[in-house]
């Protein structure tokens, strides 16, 4: 199975978040399509991860559907790759280790672990405990998990963020190499990520004093 | 879904195995205090023999219980939990594995250990027999039941004594029928049967319920 599955077909509509008794954006709605890529810029605090993290089930959205047409009968969560701040790599374990782990358990298995680890330029670091690498090598691990299972859509958020030029060179080529076989990306990121043609949503903070007519929060003056 | 609760449970077994590990803090536990228990008794041999089965089980819920609250903790803190939700397997599966993987390593080897700390307790040849088939027994039971507190507290800093608070209620019908078949097996008026059989049950409804809960709480979870 090729990571791209034809006719497959994120929609997304009218989503809204909240955290802690806020909302924090509303109103988002894209369509995601294989080949496509989706740039989410903002501010800090605007809520772009919040967006990936309903997307990757994490957190439930407030108002709003998420629709994936064309999996089957594969839930979503089934269908996508997921790198967050956090890199979800185990210290105590060798970076082959921890993508043979993954490789094995999200299924559908593509790259073997040292290729993975090739195609990010860390082939040398394979049997280092993740605990002895830098920041940015961490970050290759975690997005060499990518590579090593079969997705189609892959959450990004900030996927440059600790890479040096070079890497983020080399991630390109991997996010473009990825929409070629008919995947699809969302990413998050501050810095240009130069994809080709993607599409950008910017997401805006709700400015909830200056907006008294919204459902709800009208009757706070009287 | 067997390719991912094999990889988990290599996983969960090399990561206790490693610097940093769970794996034998449990045992040393359970040795300080069944050392330290004939101290405050003094020589008394016919006590300590008669209350040996207890001492003993105590310590194995105690020593089962310190590892506990890092079963979910540690994925939920380096992001791997949003790794596991991603599976085709049911996140059940992905609980039945890190449980089977934490028993294999405190669980089983409470149970192996129990004939040579049997001899602190001036326990009798037949005793140090039931000791290890109760233990064998009664052990998966305590750690299910433990897990559904571990899922429960696994977002919160400082779970440890809210996962004892929470559990330690639960555990108190295996603490019961595994000291009594312990007992049973040195004489009284119970045939070592009875209370076994209970045991083996509360194990087997463990099994069922704290994978269903568990799994339930960290769905819930975030």
């Amino acid at each position: 199975m090729r990571a791209g599955v034809a006719g497959l077909r994120l929609s997304v509509n009218n989503l809204a978040c909240d955290r802690g008794e806020r909302r924090i954006f509303e109103g988002v709605s894209f369509v995601l399509e294989p080949r496509e890529a989706l740039v989410i810029t903002g501010r800090n605090g605007a809520g772009k991860s919040s967006l990936l993290d309903i997307l990757a089930g994490r957190l439930h959205p407030a108002t709003g559907t998420i629709l994936l047409e064309g999996a089957g009968e594969r839930p979503l969560l089934e269908c996508l790759h997921y790198v967050g701040h956090r890199d979800a790599l185990k210290a105590a374990l060798t970076a082959e280790e921890n993508l043979s782990f993954a490789r094995d358990f999200l299924g559908s298995p593509a790259l073997k672990p040292h290729e993975a680890l090739e195609a990010v330029g860390l082939a040398h670091a394979a049997r280092l405990p993740v605990a002895y690498l830098s920041a940015g090598q961490r970050r290759r691990v975690a997005l060499a998990r990518l590579l090593v299972a079969h997705r189609p859509l892959w959450l990004l958020d900030e996927p440059t963020s600790a890479l040096d030029t070079g890497s983020q060179e080399t991630l390109r080529l991997i996010l473009e190499g990825h929409r070629e076989s008919g995947g699809m990306i969302a990413a998050t990121t501050h810095s240009p990520l130069f994809l080709k043609d993607a599409k950008e949503i910017r997401i805006e903070r709700t400015k909830i004093p200056l907006a008294p007519a919204g459902e709800g929060r009208g009757g706070e003056d009287a | 879904m067997i390719r991912s609760f094999n990889a988990l449970l290599v996983r969960d077994l090399k990561l206790a195995a490693r610097v940093g590990g769970s794996g034998v803090m449990g045992l040393i536990f359970f040795l300080m205090i069944v050392t330290l228990i004939p101290f405050a008794l003094g020589p008394d041999l016919n006590l300590l023999s008669r209350i040996g089965p207890a001492i003993l089980w105590i310590a194995a819920l105690l020593a089962t219980l310190i590892g506990l609250d890092r079963l979910f903790q540690g994925d939920q803190d380096d992001g791997s939990l949003d790794l596991l939700r991603m599976s085709h397997a049911p996140l059940e599966i992905v609980v039945l594995a890190k449980v089977v993987a934490y028993w294999l390593v405190t669980g089983l080897p409470l149970a192996i250990a129990a004939p040579f700390l049997g001899l602190l307790v001036a326990l009798s040849p037949e005793a140090m027999l039931a000791m290890v088939a109760t233990l064998l027994v009664g052990t998966p039971a305590l750690t299910f039941i433990g897990a559904v507190g571990a899922a429960l507290t696994s977002s919160l800093r400082r779970g440890g004594l809210i996962l004892a608070i929470l559990v330690l209620p639960f555990m108190i019908p295996t603490l019961i029928f595994g000291v009594s078949a312990a007992n049973a097996a040195v004489g009284g008026t119970v045939p070592f049967a009875t209370p076994f059989l209970i045991l083996a049950a509360l194990s087997l409804i463990a099994a069922v319920v704290g994978t269903v809960g568990a799994a339930a709480a960290l769905r819930s979870g975030e």
